[in-house]
């Protein structure tokens, strides 16, 4: 019987396996940033340990940092961040220099989203295993890598060992075939197979997106969807490597060089599932059906498309989903059965690991490009790293979002989880390109409404949901 | 890592579904650069009040739970964000013992790494717990982990599942790194050989 991507991948790291016992898996790729890794610094202190690879680890600052410009290329300076993010911050240099691990900083030319810097550096590779102390690690996925956030505690086993102790997980082959018709994207993709399984469907899986419709999207568009992986419960997502993923991480500054690079691709060309390969669940999804998504809840299971309606508790068989749909309207000050289209909106975020690249902003200005938010709605468009901000002012897409009244921000994760001063404010609707809808979880009492790039400019120009499609 | 052997303790009921870890533990509190302190911040949007004070309507904060070491919680307990923080903030809180229908895999596995024992039972046991803690506060449970038991307030008992390896380095206290670094041979010829 072949294997499955995930399994050749497995396989190629497992350095011990005892009976009964999980597997010492090695880890290529251990990425760090300044809040889940201080207490694994001072685990190794203690302990009197290394970092085992410091040139396998790389850190960056963006959860907790602000966003807001003190002038046209700098965020606002260390002496007037909240004292704590500060200490994190220089807690995360002292750490990075006495242990010798490469630090991209948000004083230097290179710095972001943990998941947007990394594979912009090229330290992304197929085959790869990639870990860091975030769940959206999963984004690398995209590459054909097996990546997955864990906790810090395993953040330190990885900087002592480069090694965790893992048990397999199961996989389930998500097949998504058809053509997306215009105005629908991958976050809609995403947001649509969450809708299908529930916030749990994957539980002890790792997902492979594969089929026609998941061939032809673009690494970015590919990052969208194993980036929400872990919304659907699945540690890990996976697509496998083709020549779009070659032509995205060659001559990027960490991609194999030279005779390397061949070798490389050629390691790489043997990683897709093979033919008879058998997964342990499939599931189906026609793209060509698909309908721009949005969120109406508080996990990010509970979506529906635009021309849909929010379900009737009636409607549903299970009472754990009964009583989690009536507990969320109540915070989210909706109700059952109404329409989706026109939910309100008071707040735009468009940014984060899951929709804060170049591409994402491209799609966003597409629709606000001479046009601005409704009054009463208040914008920010926060880029994933410096490269995607540098890149898109060079196409002057930061003058088309100020433009239109949006703020154009430092690079980070901001509003995506509200650890900084970006906060939507309590009872305010956030049309939001993030990838959590929690309680609270872009600012104490917010209530997010989860969408496309396009959807979220769209909103913002009409002051509240609506089918971007009129507007194309 | 504190062990875990058996805990025989009152339970506090929580019941909510899909509770994710901004939750458990908001992001205002990852913030610091240390693991005291956070059962401050636990579940700290329901238990506190705008104004600061103790919400009276969470189950938490009624005087019948205080002091509950074990917590019976909905589905997908500990789904989103990996800060290991939640587990930190329920251990400092009191508990030591979840027990759910099912829970988020990387909380599951943070868990396992503070001594804090995720058990799952099933869902109609966790239903029919959820009404006798609320009609009897003061019942007791007892997670037994060597015999892999949950005894319930009327007197029966529900087997659970944990892995053995799982559940031999909780009965000991020891982590993982002990047993990983046991492994330098092969990891030294591991790293030897890797493809390019």
């Amino acid at each position: 019987m072949g294997k499955t991507l995930f399994e050749k991948v497995w396989d190629a790291h497992v350095v011990a396996q005892d009976e009964g016992a999980p597997a010492v898996l090695y880890i290529d790729t251990h990425l760090i940033h300044e809040v889940t890794s201080p207490q694994a610094f001072s685990m190794l202190r203690e302990r009197g340990l290394k970092v085992r690879r410091p040139e396998r680890t790389f850190a960056t600052m963006d959860h907790s940092i602000p966003t807001r410009m003190a002038n046209a290329t700098d965020v606002i300076p260390l002496e007037m961040w909240g004292t704590e993010q500060a200490t994190q911050v220089q807690t995360l240099r002292k750490n990075c220099s006495d242990f010798g691990v490469t630090l991209w900083d948000i004083a230097g030319e290179v710095q972001g989203v943990v998941h947007v810097v990394g594979p912009e550096m090229g330290i992304t590779h197929p085959g790869m295993t990639i870990v860091c102390g975030d769940s959206h690690t999963s984004t690398h996925g995209a590459f054909g890598s097996l990546a997955f956030g864990i906790g810090t505690s395993e953040v330190g086993h990885v900087l002592a060992s480069q090694c965790l102790l893992q048990s397999k997980p199961k996989t389930m082959a998500i097949n998504v075939s058809g053509q997306l018709s215009a105005g629908v994207t991958a976050k809609d993709i995403i947001l649509a197979i969450i809708a299908q399984i529930g916030a749990d469907g994957g539980t002890g899986y790792v997902f492979e997106y594969r089929g026609s419709a998941i061939e032809k999207l673009s690494m970015s568009e590919r990052m969208t969807i194993c980036n929400m992986s872990i919304e659907g419960g699945a540690r890990a997502g996976m697509i496998a490597p083709d020549q779009t993923t070659f032509d995205f991480v060659e001559g990027r500054a960490h991609a194999p060089k030279g005779d390397d690079w061949t070798r490389a691709v050629a390691y790489w060309k043997t990683l897709p599932s093979d033919p008879d390969a058998v997964f342990d669940r499939e599931i189906h999804l026609d793209a060509s059906k698909l309908e721009p998504m949005v969120t109406y809840g508080t996990n990010p299971g509970q979506g529906a498309g635009i021309t849909g309606h929010i379900p009737k508790e009636s409607e549903l068989e299970n009472p754990a989903h009964q009583r989690a749909l009536s507990s969320a309207l109540e915070y989210m000050g909706l109700s059952e059965g109404q329409a989706i289209n026109g939910l309100p909106v008071d707040v735009v975020f468009i940014g984060s690991c899951t929709n804060g690249r170049l591409e994402d902003l491209r799609q966003a200005a597409s629709i606000l490009k001479g046009k601005q938010i409704s009054s009463g709605v208040m914008g920010i468009v926060v880029p994933g790293s410096k490269d995607v901000r540098n890149k898109a002012e060079a196409e002057g897409l930061d003058k088309i979002f100020t433009d239109a009244g949006f703020e154009w921000r430092g690079a980070g994760c901001s509003m995506c989880l509200a650890m900084n001063e970006d906060k939507a404010g309590a009872g305010k609707y956030v049309a939001s390109t993030s990838n959590r809808n929690f309680q609270g979880r872009q600012g104490p009492g917010s209530r997010s409404l989860l969408m496309s790039p396009l959807m979220a400019a769209a909103a913002a120009v009409s002051g509240h949901v609506v089918d971007v499609r009129q507007m194309l | 890592m504190a062990e875990f052997k058996t805990l025989t303790s009152t339970a506090a009921p929580l019941r909510v579904e899909n509770i994710d870890t901004d939750q458990i533990i908001p992001a205002k509190y990852l913030t610091a650069v240390t693991k005291e302190g956070m059962g401050l911040g636990c579940f700290s949007n329901w238990r506190y009040l705008t104004d600061g004070s103790d919400n009276p309507e969470f189950s938490l904060n009624k005087p019948q739970f205080q002091g509950a070491k074990i917590l019976v919680a909905g589905r997908n307990f500990g789904s989103g964000s990996s800060r290991e923080h939640a587990v930190w903030a329920l251990t400092d809180y009191g508990f030591r013992s979840v027990i759910a229908p099912a829970f988020a895999d990387i909380f599951y596995n943070n868990s396992l790494k503070n001594g804090l024992l995720p058990v799952v039972l099933p869902e109609d046991v966790v239903q029919t717990l959820w009404d006798t803690l609320e009609a009897n506060p003061n019942a007791e449970i007892t997670v037994d982990l060597p015999s892999q038991k949950v005894t319930l307030p009327d007197g029966s008992s529900v087997d659970f599942q944990i892995d053995p390896f799982r559940k031999l380095c909780l009965l000991e206290g020891v982590d993982d790194l002990g047993y990983i670094m046991k492994r330098e041979a092969a990891m030294n010829g591991y790293e030897a050989k890797r493809p390019y």
